[in-house]
């Protein structure tokens, strides 16, 4: 012990936490650990609420009124007929920037150092991953909703009812789920949150407008449209556009559905294998 | 005594560069130590491989009973790292922050509240446990970080530089709480760069530089150990006017100058006092009058420069 008398302790030693009986914790299996994470990523958001409105609802409804009143007479017509076109992708317009919040968040754990004490934790390690990811989810879903609501109001009818809409709006939330997963391995791999969201920017904006998103491929000239229709983000416009219609092919949603799942195969583990790595 | 942490011939290089020169170290249960050095000697590097963050390339390391680097999960169980960045969430709230950490060492919700509200309590939080941890002061946050550490009940605690970056105030906070975690029987292995910090904590100090171990002992075995006295002597005139070189001047009497900014106060550590006689002597001849003089016991921080301007110097253990 320290031979030194002249401590005074200003934090009560008899608190009960030290005398609590040391605990026989067992440590939370994969489901509880993802649970937490959720909860965690929650919590992020309801502590920060005015910057999550902006980002769902403000942001989507002014671009998309922007989007609609500035383009839709000069491109078909009449700002109706764009938004019947314009809006499915327009999801994915306003929704893919989001994934980069998965990448951003991740590298801010690991630089801030909150992500060392996870990694002394005796518990499933991918969980701090799949759990924020898994709430990015539902951010993009309320996003999607807000911003099909929105579009609804301006006149978007979806041609495919209401289960074309629902299976529209669950594709384009797996897409940028699966997208988010290039992200979160970027994460991993850089030094600064600024790193990704600077890089994904230069990724995402060329890709974003570089597709049929808002306006038909068929429009332009022929090499154009070849880039325009084999980017993966036109694949995914294509599906969404699609289902919402009900015009879908089975090809069509092939496309898409493949899309999303070799993202999702190629680049969840391997953000898990480089994350594992570097807690190993 | 049964020991916490036992290390033997660990070695760590990052890019063919050795950081860890091949360590031996023994933590007795219940024990402070505190592995003392500057910036970049490597301690850091041990304490995360002690931790389980890093693999050593060479040696080995039991960490409460279990291999570091095959039994990571064992001694994780066991320990716990604050390290010298508070470990965090920014964009949770303190109480939610503890409240995540107890759940993800098994606590159910209802105790990980409980709990949360207690530790918070006892570690003089409660004031702010409801706001958002961005908002905390340097001193707030190591609290907390700390208060995060002992959750799980960790027989070993980590604390990498608890205190650096710390006004006085906070930093004496945080030294009361490490003197309660070892009240509670806690083992704590501490680094810092503060000799203040280790003669205050701990119960043995390990002085590190360069990625190998310089000296070992109590405060008071380190203080003894560089022959006892430091002579402090106040010239007239400042020595660096002076044509003559008085460090090599005193090195030609095997003697050294300790460093320090004063270019009036010369500080040499002297073995018996017969030898301050010589030194002044010496002074005098050489046209350097002195104002006055005084013999001491050395402090750490003069102990601490002695080692580590003299080649590696066995001290005791």
């Amino acid at each position: 012990m320290n031979n030194t008398t002249k401590a005074m302790p200003r934090i009560a030693p008899d608190s009960s936490l030290f005398s609590r009986e040391s605990m026989n914790l067992a440590s939370p299996n994969a489901v509880t650990a993802v649970r937490i994470f959720v909860w965690r990523t929650w919590k992020h958001t309801s502590n920060n609420l005015f910057a999550y409105g902006m980002d769902v609802v403000l942001a989507p409804v002014l671009t998309l009124l922007i989007f609609t009143y500035l383009f839709g007479g000069a491109i078909a017509g009449s700002t109706t007929a764009y938004l019947q076109y314009f809006l499915p992708g327009f999801l994915l317009l306003t929704i893919l920037p989001m994934t980069v919040y998965s990448g951003t968040t991740l590298c801010q754990d690991i630089v801030k150092g909150v992500y060392n004490r996870f990694r002394t934790m005796p518990f499933w390690q991918p969980a701090t991953m799949i759990g924020s990811v898994l709430m990015d989810g539902l951010r993009y879903m309320s996003a999607a909703l807000v911003s099909f609501g929105v579009g609804m109001l301006l006149g978007f009818r979806p041609e495919g009812g209401a289960i074309g809409a629902i299976m529209a709006l669950l594709f384009i939330v797996c897409f940028a789920f699966s997208v988010s997963w290039i992200f979160s391995m970027m994460g991993v791999l850089v030094k600064k949150p600024e790193t990704v969201s600077g890089t994904s920017m230069m990724l995402m904006y060329p890709l974003l407008f570089a597709s049929n998103i808002l306006v038909d491929s068929d429009t332009m000239p022929g090499w154009m449209g070849v880039i325009v229709e084999l980017n993966p983000i036109s694949v995914a416009a294509t599906t969404a556009r699609g289902l919402m219609h009900g015009t879908a092919s089975t090809g069509d949603i092939a496309a898409g559905v493949g899309v999303c799942l070799l993202l999702l195969l190629l680049f969840m583990p391997l953000t898990i294998y480089f994350y594992m790595k570097k807690v190993k | 005594m049964p020991l916490a942490i036992e290390v033997s011939g660990l070695r760590k290089a990052y890019n063919g560069i050795e950081v860890v020169k091949g360590i031996d170290l023994q933590v007795k249960k219940g024990e402070l130590l505190a592995l003392l050095g500057p910036n970049g000697a490597g301690k850091t590097t041990i304490v995360s491989m002690l931790s389980t963050l890093i693999k050593p390339d060479a040696g080995t390391a039991f960490v409460a009973g279990y291999d570091a680097a095959t039994q990571a999960n064992d001694v994780r169980r066991n320990i716990s790292l604050t390290g010298q960045f508070a470990a965090l969430d920014e964009g949770l709230t303190g109480h939610q922050n503890i409240v995540m950490i107890a759940r993800l060492y098994g606590y159910s919700v209802k105790e990980a509240c409980t709990l949360a509200d207690e530790l918070i309590e006892a570690f003089g939080l409660s004031d702010a446990k409801d706001r958002i941890v961005q908002t905390y002061s340097g001193g707030m946050r190591r609290r907390l970080d700390i208060l995060a550490s002992v959750i799980n009940q960790p027989e070993i605690i980590f604390l990498d530089e608890p205190t650096t970056g710390l006004d006085l105030q906070s930093r004496m906070q945080v030294w009361d709480v490490v003197r309660t975690l070892l009240k509670r029987g806690t083992t704590v292995l501490l680094t810092t760069q503060y000799l203040e910090e280790a003669d205050q904590l701990a119960d043995r100090v390990v002085i590190i530089d360069k990625g190998s171990i310089v000296a070992e002992g109590t405060p008071t075995q380190l203080k003894a150990s560089t022959g006892g006295k430091t002579l402090s002597i106040q010239l007239q005139h400042p020595y660096q006017v002076n044509a003559i070189n008085i460090e090599r001047l005193l090195a030609r009497h095997h003697l050294t100058l300790l460093q320090n900014t004063d270019p009036m106060l010369l500080k040499i550590p002297v073995t018996e006092a017969r030898r301050a006689n010589q030194i002044i002597q010496l002074l005098l001849d050489n046209d350097m009058p002195v104002a006055h003089f005084s013999l001491s016991d050395p402090s750490m921080d003069e102990v601490f420069l002695a080692l580590l301007h003299t080649p590696s110097k066995e001290v005791m253990s």
